[in-house]
């Protein structure tokens, strides 16, 4: 009986055209995927930024910091990325975990964010884009793996918060994230106070992403700072370059091993044909 | 609930390249587990003869032991036979060693520099069960995969199928290897998040032993 209907329910759903998806994931191809790896295939590496960032309030709003390497296991696939991402004039978010998630992600959350400041004609709360995060993340139970730190200004003064890839979150006045979040934490909970000033915040944000760095091996090359303060912001990409190549060879480099070739041969792919037109088509 | 596991992988890279009187030997000193730095000053090659230097990779208690074994048999073979053991010699002696742990292995990837009975510069290259070739150039470790292609590219040798026999060593003077060794590990450093801090470079000729150290990326 079962049988009958769940083939009675195929038979109508062929016959109807299926819209086209509204958004979202495609799952279409997880079945195959899941007896792919029962039977031993190896899914790809997806490039995660093993990462450290970083974020304080200040006397005067929120400094974020980060570092700029991107690891595809031991391998450096970027040496010099971007892990702040915009998110509003007021808001910037610094994402660790897997790269496309944290990308697409903010990027997806920043675009909801004009939409709605087009709707309301005032600027964005760092709370809005908090609830929207944090929502989309609880949505897909923490298989989007995107670990963010969320900092800004608005009209309720400055906030900074850090997000799970399961959707939890945290409001704290400093946070740390990603695989060099111990190392930079260390140095927080060691030298953080209340009412820092700009120049000593940028200066404790650096040396927390630096412990990162040099202390944490999915960390690396530079530090890229943003501050935000009411109505005004300061993105500096590349703040801090510690880490330059140790050598470079006086020598100039030749490739002199030309392969050598053992025998020729071409094969033309088809005679050419003669194409003869047979008379005017359009004489009669 | 994780059964416990014997090894570990402590990462580095080890480099060595043989000249017509001469072997360099080098690797970094960073020893790591996991994305952690367990210490930027520890070094891979160890000195087992005079004329016979081993630098290795893979899991630190697996190198420890085997070069203290080595060390040992080293000693015996001194008492026996009154003389060090030659370059040849202690490459047969390593393969033996590893392939005796055929089942149980070590899990160390080796690389063996030194001179030959002619004083020419010799490189043996190992897995980690003991197979074995005599080249003119290797690379092993955590960095190898970046640094074998482009020692390829630079100092292609001679396939060891040709009859007559041709020549391993490389073409290069001492000075020229040196600086290949010192590009290819700036280079890896780049890329490979297990190689780093610095370089320790072991130079073999009929001046007996030189070594220098170069400052690599510590990130």
């Amino acid at each position: 009986m079962f049988g009958f209907s769940s083939l009675v329910v195929r038979m109508s759903s062929s016959s109807i055209v299926e819209a086209p998806p509204k958004g979202g994931f495609s799952f279409d191809l997880c079945k195959r995927n899941e007896m792919l790896s029962g039977k031993g295939v190896k899914h790809p590496n997806y490039r995660k930024t093993g990462t450290t960032i970083v974020g304080l309030i200040f006397q005067d709003g929120v400094i974020l910091g980060a570092d700029t390497r991107a690891t595809s296991g031991p391998i450096v696939c970027d040496k010099n990325c971007e892990k702040i991402h915009f998110m509003a004039p007021n808001i910037y978010c610094c994402g660790a975990g897997t790269a496309a998630d944290t990308e697409s992600v903010t990027d997806m959350v920043s675009s909801q964010l004009q939409l709605h400041r087009y709707h309301t004609g005032r600027e964005s709360r760092v709370i809005t884009a908090l609830t929207l995060l944090k929502k989309h993340l609880f949505n897909y139970q923490g298989h989007i793996s995107a670990a963010l730190v969320l900092g800004g200004v608005d009209c309720t003064g400055p906030h900074l918060h850090t997000i799970y890839p399961h959707g939890s979150t945290d409001t704290l006045p400093f946070a740390t994230m990603g695989s060099g979040s111990l190392a930079a934490m260390a140095v927080f909970e060691s030298k953080y106070k209340e009412g820092l000033n700009k120049e000593e915040g940028i200066k404790l944000v650096t040396e927390a992403i630096c412990s990162g760095i040099f202390n944490d091996l999915g960390s690396g090359s530079n530090v890229d700072v943003c501050v935000i303060t009411k109505g005004e912001k300061e993105y500096m990409r590349n703040h801090l370059k510690p880490n330059p190549r140790t050598y470079v060879s006086a020598r100039a480099y030749t490739f002199p091993k030309k392969i050598e070739v053992l025998s020729t041969k071409i094969t033309p792919l088809k005679e050419l044909a003669q194409v003869v037109e047979a008379g005017d088509a359009m004489e009669e | 609930m994780s059964r416990f596991s014997p090894y570990d992988n402590n990462g580095g890279s080890c480099v060595a390249i043989a000249g017509a009187d001469y072997c360099v030997i080098a690797s970094d000193t960073r020893m790591s587990t996991g994305y952690n730095i367990l210490t930027r000053d520890h070094s891979k090659i160890y000195k087992l003869a005079d004329k016979c230097i081993l630098a290795s990779s893979g899991f630190q208690a697996d190198m420890k032991a085997l070069q203290k074994l080595l060390a040992a048999r080293h000693l015996i073979y001194q008492h026996q036979h009154n003389k060090q053991m030659s370059c040849p010699a202690m490459g047969q002696l390593l393969s033996n060693t590893l392939y005796y742990k055929r089942f149980f292995p070590y899990y160390t990837f080796n690389v063996l520099g030194g001179l030959d009975n002619e004083g020419k510069g010799c490189v043996y290259t190992y897995d980690a069960v003991g197979s074995y070739e005599r080249v003119g150039y290797s690379a092993q470790g955590s960095g190898s995969v970046l640094i074998m292609p482009f020692l390829d590219n630079q100092l292609k040798s001679p396939s060891p199928l040709l009859l007559p026999a041709q020549d391993a060593v490389t073409p290069l003077s001492q000075s020229e290897a040196i600086d290949l060794v010192k590009t290819c590990f700036a280079s890896a450093t780049e890329r490979d998040i297990h190689t780093g801090d610095n370089l320790e470079i072991v130079v073999l000729n009929a001046g007996g032993v030189h070594r220098e150290f170069m400052p690599l990326r510590r990130d």
